[in-house]
């Protein structure tokens, strides 16, 4: 069967008049979708950069970190992986001035503050190296409120972020995490991982899209009232100038991670 | 026929390995699939308000869109609150929202899923509904 020219023009604008049809009945549903509406929870906190404050003069036991980093783990299915010290998994953990402060270290560094358990997470950087290294955009910067997210749907596990980010915050989940976990204390609200991605602190976003404050800063609080002291977990917005942390920091000398490398910590720590 | 004998032994060999997958399945593989929406969270709404966040259409024709809309929305712009053409509102959730009405997971979603050989792997980090075994 031979086409001449004059067809082979006929077929080709009908089929795309046709396929064009596709392509609005397809768009039109997706107006559909939007017809409806999409929006915050009306209780929702919100900030334009969260950040936190650690004080470390509350914290005075093992006990005390170990509520926050238990509070953190549990509301996240954080699974307690401990046969293979690499493939430990943490959101929220302790480690030494040394290690905490690198460079910061000198001889005669006091006693005290040499052993004393430095309560660390995910920096929120607000230049983050993360973010940049990241070829699928999984971790990305949140431009409402500076979160440093994870989208676990889209990490594919390449682990670029882990060599990327300076202070030791992503792990990765060399296995499935599931049997790691302890089905009477898994939060039922809150997805596990799987095997192959990496995964941080991510400020307890869910929550305070719900208007609650992070598990740790709750954790803390408690912590603290049964002392009869204030909280040493101290959030809030750095660019309200009347938020909780700004009101600290203006009160208190306070010091950062690694500030020479110039990613912006966004948690600041009081000694 | 030029060697007739040996085209038709060919033929029903042909024959029988092509339709052996149907003889061993022994025609199960076509029973249709039969969804369930009968849990006790949906049996306990009137009659009126036993709907899903979009019409029964949509949602069996774009669920998986739905979905990934969903949590682009959530995961990405931080926006938890979907409400549906009628005014309704949801959080946007799989675990805390659509499974929470639809808890039988193995005859609302497998059973599909099974059926038409579609693996989502939703199930490695969302967590199903516990069932009560009975
Ligand atoms: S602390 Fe590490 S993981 Fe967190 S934002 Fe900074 S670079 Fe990224
Ligand atoms: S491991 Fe995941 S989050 Fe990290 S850089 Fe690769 S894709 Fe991004």
């Amino acid at each position: 069967m031979s086409v001449n020219r004059r067809e082979f023009l006929k077929i080709v604008s009908m089929s795309t008049i046709l396929s064009l049809g596709g392509v609005v009945s397809i768009s039109s549903l997706k107006n559909h979708v939007e017809a409806s509406q999409i929006s915050r929870n009306a209780k929702a906190l919100t900030a334009k950069r969260w950040a936190m404050v650690i004080d470390m003069s509350k914290f005075t036991s093992e006990e005390d970190y170990r509520k926050c980093i238990d509070a953190c783990h549990r509301e996240h299915n954080v699974p307690h992986v401990t046969d293979n010290p690499k493939h430990e998994i943490k959101w929220m953990w302790t480690d030494t001035y040394e290690h905490a402060f690198p460079g910061n270290e000198d001889k005669y560094l006091s006693e005290k503050i040499k052993h004393m358990p430095f309560l660390l997470l995910c920096n929120h950087c607000e230049n983050p190296p993360c973010v940049r290294v990241c070829p699928t955009q999984a971790t990305f910067k949140r431009k409402s409120d500076g979160i440093v997210m994870m989208d676990m749907h889209r990490c594919i596990g390449c682990r670029f972020c882990m060599a990327g980010c300076p202070y030791g915050a992503r792990s990765f989940n060399y296995k499935d995490p599931r049997p790691y976990l302890d089905e009477s204390r898994e939060n039922p609200e809150f997805p596990t991982r799987m095997k192959g991605v990496v995964e941080k602190c991510t400020l307890c976003y869910e929550r305070l899209a719900h208007g609650l404050l992070p598990a740790c800063v709750e954790a803390a609080k408690e912590v603290a009232a049964k002392k009869g002291i204030t909280p040493g977990l101290i959030f809030g917005d750095l660019e309200d100038p009347n938020s909780e942390v700004r009101r600290v920091l203006n009160e208190r000398f306070t010091v950062r991670r690694k500030p020479e490398l110039g990613t912006g910590p966004s948690v600041y720590y009081i000694i | 026929m030029y060697n007739g004998g040996k085209i038709i032994i060919g033929l029903l060999i042909f024959i029988g390995l092509v339709s052996f997958p149907f003889l061993y399945s022994g025609g199960k593989a076509t029973a249709k699939p039969d969804p369930k929406i009968d849990t006790p969270e949906i049996l306990s709404m009137p009659e009126k308000e036993r709907k899903c966040v979009e019409s029964k259409a949509f949602m069996k024709k774009e669920h998986m869109q739905l979905l990934n809309d969903w949590r682009d929305w959530v995961v990405r712009d931080g926006n938890t609150v979907y409400t549906n053409a009628e005014g309704k509102t949801f959080n946007m959730s799989l675990q805390n929202t659509c499974m929470k009405c639809h808890s039988n997971k193995a005859k609302f979603c497998d059973e599909c899923h099974n059926y038409t050989a579609v693996k989502p792997y939703c199930w490695d980090c969302h967590l199903a509904p516990k069932e009560k075994k009975s």
